[in-house]
């Protein structure tokens, strides 16, 4: 019989995807122009993580999720405004900076400390979800560092489903080349997924869940302690965003193949 | 048939969940900041405590849901008094928000056509005339701008700030949700309030899980029903709660809202040549054309906030709000400020511009109207956030007093305790100067100009005499509007490129009456799809129904002038090629709204209103800069 689960998701905020990005120096090192301006949105790779670990406690009884958030205690709270409302978790905020500046090993350091002090955590038939990358943090090491920091040994990279199977053990689907999937089993919990985008559509906003989850948020928040991820230790030698071009022209009725072909067009330009 | 029938999406009301609170409020904008920062603070008062009737032992449930995917999207930047808002923080330090300075400097520009398209009345053309003849030795002249040597009292904002209200709505908001005697909800629409018998019981939130049409698809999930002993409405001058009020309980003897605006406004990196110092204050008047006024206000760090407002008195049939601010940035008055600027930011709204005269039933059994949608707005001093804020006060005042004294939110009580106090204070005594400031407009911008001048100086015991009209009465045909400049064989032609192209009018209309093109140059003057991705960032979540409706395709189908294709602020309503009912793209909508009011068909059961509906949707602009 499957034993409950304790699906840890590891997430934090990042710039709304189509904002302006700017790098900026600041006293306090690389940042971002206007930063505690812009719309800040639960990071697109770990959601989809939060997403298949709320799918995943509606199916095996008695299983818990939290939030392990690290990121500036305002703009968690205005975030955690919009995702509360989707399906009940825990959330553990840690305080500290989110913009993408910040080490992996730190990150991961911190995510560790503030998993290990969740109290009543069965951490025997804990799965730690995260994003495989992040839309702020990319490197996609802070997982496997925070993993190895966690002792857990069973881990899996770019994970698009993780099944529970009637035996509880875990069926793992993570992408390869090609297009293709990697089919992994393993005997049960404690294991690590970095998520991909999984399967599974955003959940529907509902009030009575966001009533709830908000009673043990403000708390959180208010008791969300320090992390130093970006201090010590680190040099950014440059910071630069990719190159973008943006050519604008509107079309009605067009055909996919078409327009497939014309951006191939444009791309070899 | 009521609008309430209009709004029930699915009829399946089995999965319908219902919740119980105290209090339910729709929209969070300044009005609604204003409410619960004082509810809030009273509800915090441990010598009185207060306790919720829904969930007893608990102090009064107060949630609040916005339709914005955050709550400081899609409003817009303002000069103000902020008298209200400082008596709700004595020690309001503007430094604590982000894009908020003192104003320091106020001017008000007559900008004259340096290009010759302008429409303009012959008294204008000759005053032109007289300022261009006499530009040497006329010390308030400068690139075809007259600077008006005298601001009236009126206008002043002096004392005031510039700011941008999604910093500021992102300021209160936070310390609201932190106080957690309230909950915001930002994301979630709300369909309809519940009536029963004339009394608000509640709201009904909008379907998810639902198809361009609203029917249920894959994660169906009925709006679920909040009922609550007091429901605030502040859903602003498009809001659907609002106006589904005002149609099924109607509207006081004599007031009705005919009278809008479209705001869109730019936020803008100045370049380094640029000098205007923060809490800088430019209006302006007269140029693209006469009835088109605009705004630059300067924020600190080398920023601005600026834009135009078409109002409903231009009646141009094919008023398209983005091509006219991209002539008004370039005039040169303005661009030599602007030059090498980028574009950080865009947006649009309406306003409610119909004041006092479109007050709806402010309080009946459940419910209270605040903010602009309860015709807050002075349309003579060209204020509306200060307004909506101390309205929001005042209910909040109200209600505690109601709470408190263990009543029930039945009209009366609210009449006695949020009514009165809004009629006793300075929004009443200022909305009645206000009231026919602006009739003028309805016949020319002259007459406008002088009725504002009458009223703002006797207090509003004159004005000059006019009865705004609905927008079936008002606009006329293309061939009209363009008599004598275009003739009807060339708009003919050029409907019928245009009509084949899936296309609007106004460009190739307003090119043909002598405006120049618009060179683009990927900076601040970029395409409107482009101000949509870079400035607005506007984007909708799967899983809603379109929130613009045809309610009459067949009047639609052959309607000539299409104006809600032209007036879109976003092109999220584009002419179907070929002809026939416009499209509506709800990714691009940043529900400003002005479809709604600038509809030129009379709906068949209801003239007061358009074959166009706009309903509870989700989604618009991602900014909180504006």
């Amino acid at each position: 019989m499957t034993q409950p689960l304790h699906i840890v998701v590891c997430g934090s905020i990042v710039p709304d995807p189509l904002q302006t990005l700017e790098p900026v120096s600041t006293p306090a090192g690389p940042g971002l122009k206007n930063e505690m301006m812009l719309p800040a949105v639960l990071d697109p790779w770990a959601a989809c993580g939060l997403f298949e670990a709320a799918n995943l406690a509606k199916q095996v009884a008695g299983s818990k999720v939290y939030l392990v958030s690290l990121g500036p205690k305002a703009k968690l709270q205005q975030v955690m405004m919009t995702v509360a409302q989707k399906f009940p978790f825990e959330l553990v905020a840690v305080d500290g900076p989110a913009g993408g500046f910040t080490e992996a090993a730190q990150v991961a350091e911190a995510l560790a400390g503030a998993i290990n002090a969740i109290p009543g955590l069965d951490k025997a038939n804990m799965l730690v979800f995260g994003g495989w990358a992040s839309a702020s943090r990319a490197a996609g090491a802070t997982m496997q560092m925070l993993g190895e920091k966690l002792g857990i040994t069973d881990q899996f990279q770019g994970v698009d489903e993780c099944k529970v199977q009637p035996d509880g053990s875990l069926r793992i689907l993570e992408r390869i080349e090609g297009g293709r999937h990697q089919v992994s089993i393993c005997q049960g919990p404690p294991i690590v997924c970095g998520w991909a985008t999984g399967n599974l559509p955003e959940p529907p906003n509902n009030p009575q869940v966001g009533m709830m989850n908000m009673r043990a948020i403000m708390p959180a928040l208010q008791k969300a302690k320090p992390a130093q991820v970006a201090q010590d230790g680190v040099e950014w030698v440059t910071v630069q965003l990719p190159q973008q071009r943006r050519d604008t022209r509107i079309v009605k009725d067009v055909p996919i193949e078409e327009m497939a072909q014309e951006i191939v067009e444009w791309i070899k330009k | 048939m009521h609008m309430n029938d209009q709004l029930d999406q699915t009829a399946d009301d089995s999965l319908r969940q219902s919740m119980d609170v105290d209090i339910a409020c729709v929209g969070f904008g300044p009005a609604m900041g204003g409410f619960l920062t004082t509810l809030a603070r009273g509800m915090s008062d441990e010598s009185a405590p207060l306790e919720s009737r829904a969930m007893p032992g608990m102090p009064p449930q107060v949630i609040c849901y916005e339709r914005a995917d955050d709550i400081g999207f899609g409003v817009s930047g303002v000069v103000t008094k902020a008298r209200g808002i400082r008596a709700t923080f004595p020690d309001f330090d503007p430094a604590q928000i982000p894009l908020t300075a003192p104003v320091k400097k106020e001017k008000v520009l007559y900008l004259l056509d340096p290009i010759g398209a302008s429409r303009r009345p012959a008294l204008m053309k000759m005053a032109d005339a007289a300022i261009k003849t006499f530009k040497a030795i006329l010390p308030y002249y400068e690139d075809y701008a007259f600077r008006l040597p005298y601001i009236p009292p009126f206008l002043e904002k002096h004392g005031g700030y510039v700011m941008s209200i999604g910093q500021f709505n992102q300021w209160v908001g936070a310390q609201l949700m932190g106080s957690g005697m309230v909950q915001i909800w930002p994301g979630t629409p709300v369909n309809k309030a519940l009536t029963e018998d004339g009394k608000v019981v509640g709201i009904r939130l909008a379907d998810q899980g639902v198809d361009k049409q609203g029917k249920p698809d894959a994660c169906f999930m009925p709006g679920m029903d909040i009922k609550a002993a007091l429901t605030v409405i502040g859903d602003g001058p498009v809001g659907p709660v609002g106006r589904q009020l005002n149609s099924e309980l109607g509207m006081p003897e004599g007031h009705h809202q005919r009278e809008w605006a479209v705001g869109m406004k730019m936020v803008v990196d100045l370049p380094e040549s640029c000098t205007l110092e923060p809490g800088t204050v430019i209006h302006t008047f007269g140029y693209p054309e006469p009835e088109i006024f605009g705004f630059m206000y300067i924020y600190p760090d080398r920023v601005a906030s600026l834009g135009i407002f078409v109002p409903s008195w231009f009646d141009n049939p094919v008023r398209t709000t983005y091509r006219y601010l991209q002539h008004w940035m370039q005039h040169p008055a303005l661009w030599k400020h602007l030059n090498g600027g980028r574009l950080r930011s865009w947006g649009a709204k309406t306003l409610q511009e119909a004041g006092r005269r479109g007050e709806p039933l402010l309080a009946g059994d459940g419910y209270a109207r605040i903010g602009e949608g309860s015709g807050s707005t002075n349309v003579l001093t060209g204020s509306g956030v200060d307004e909506a804020w101390t309205t929001g006060v005042q209910l909040a005042e109200g209600v505690l007093e109601i709470l408190k004294a263990g009543k029930p939110f039945t009209r009366e009580n609210l009449e006695a305790a949020y009514v009165a106090r809004r009629r006793a204070s300075w929004v009443d005594e200022e909305s009645k100067v206000a009231e026919r400031a602006r009739d003028g407009f309805g016949s020319g911008f002259i007459q406008g100009m002088i009725g504002m001048a009458l009223a703002g100086f006797t207090g509003g015991r004159i004005a000059w005499p006019g009865n705004p009209l609905r927008p079936h009465e008002r606009i006329p045909s293309i061939e009209e509007y363009y008599r004598g400049r275009i003739s009807p064989q060339e708009i003919e032609a050029i409907r019928a490129d245009c009509k084949a192209r899936g296309a609007a009018l106004h460009d190739a209309l307003m090119e043909k009456a002598g405006w120049p093109a618009i060179q683009l140059d990927g900076q601040l003057l970029v395409s409107h799809q482009d101000a949509l991705l870079m400035g607005g960032k506007v984007q909708a979540p799967a899983g809603y129904a379109d929130h613009v409706a045809f309610t009459h395709p067949e009047i639609c189908a052959k309607c000539a002038e299409q104006t809600c294709v032209e007036v879109c602020s976003a092109q999220a309503i584009t002419a179907r090629a070929g002809g026939g009912v416009p499209e509506f793209d709800r990714e691009k909508c940043v529900h400003c709204g002005g479809c709604l009011w600038n509809c030129t068909k009379a709906n068949p059961q209801d003239p007061e209103h358009a074959v166009l509906d706009f309903r509870a949707g989700a989604g618009g602009l991602h900014s909180a800069e504006n």
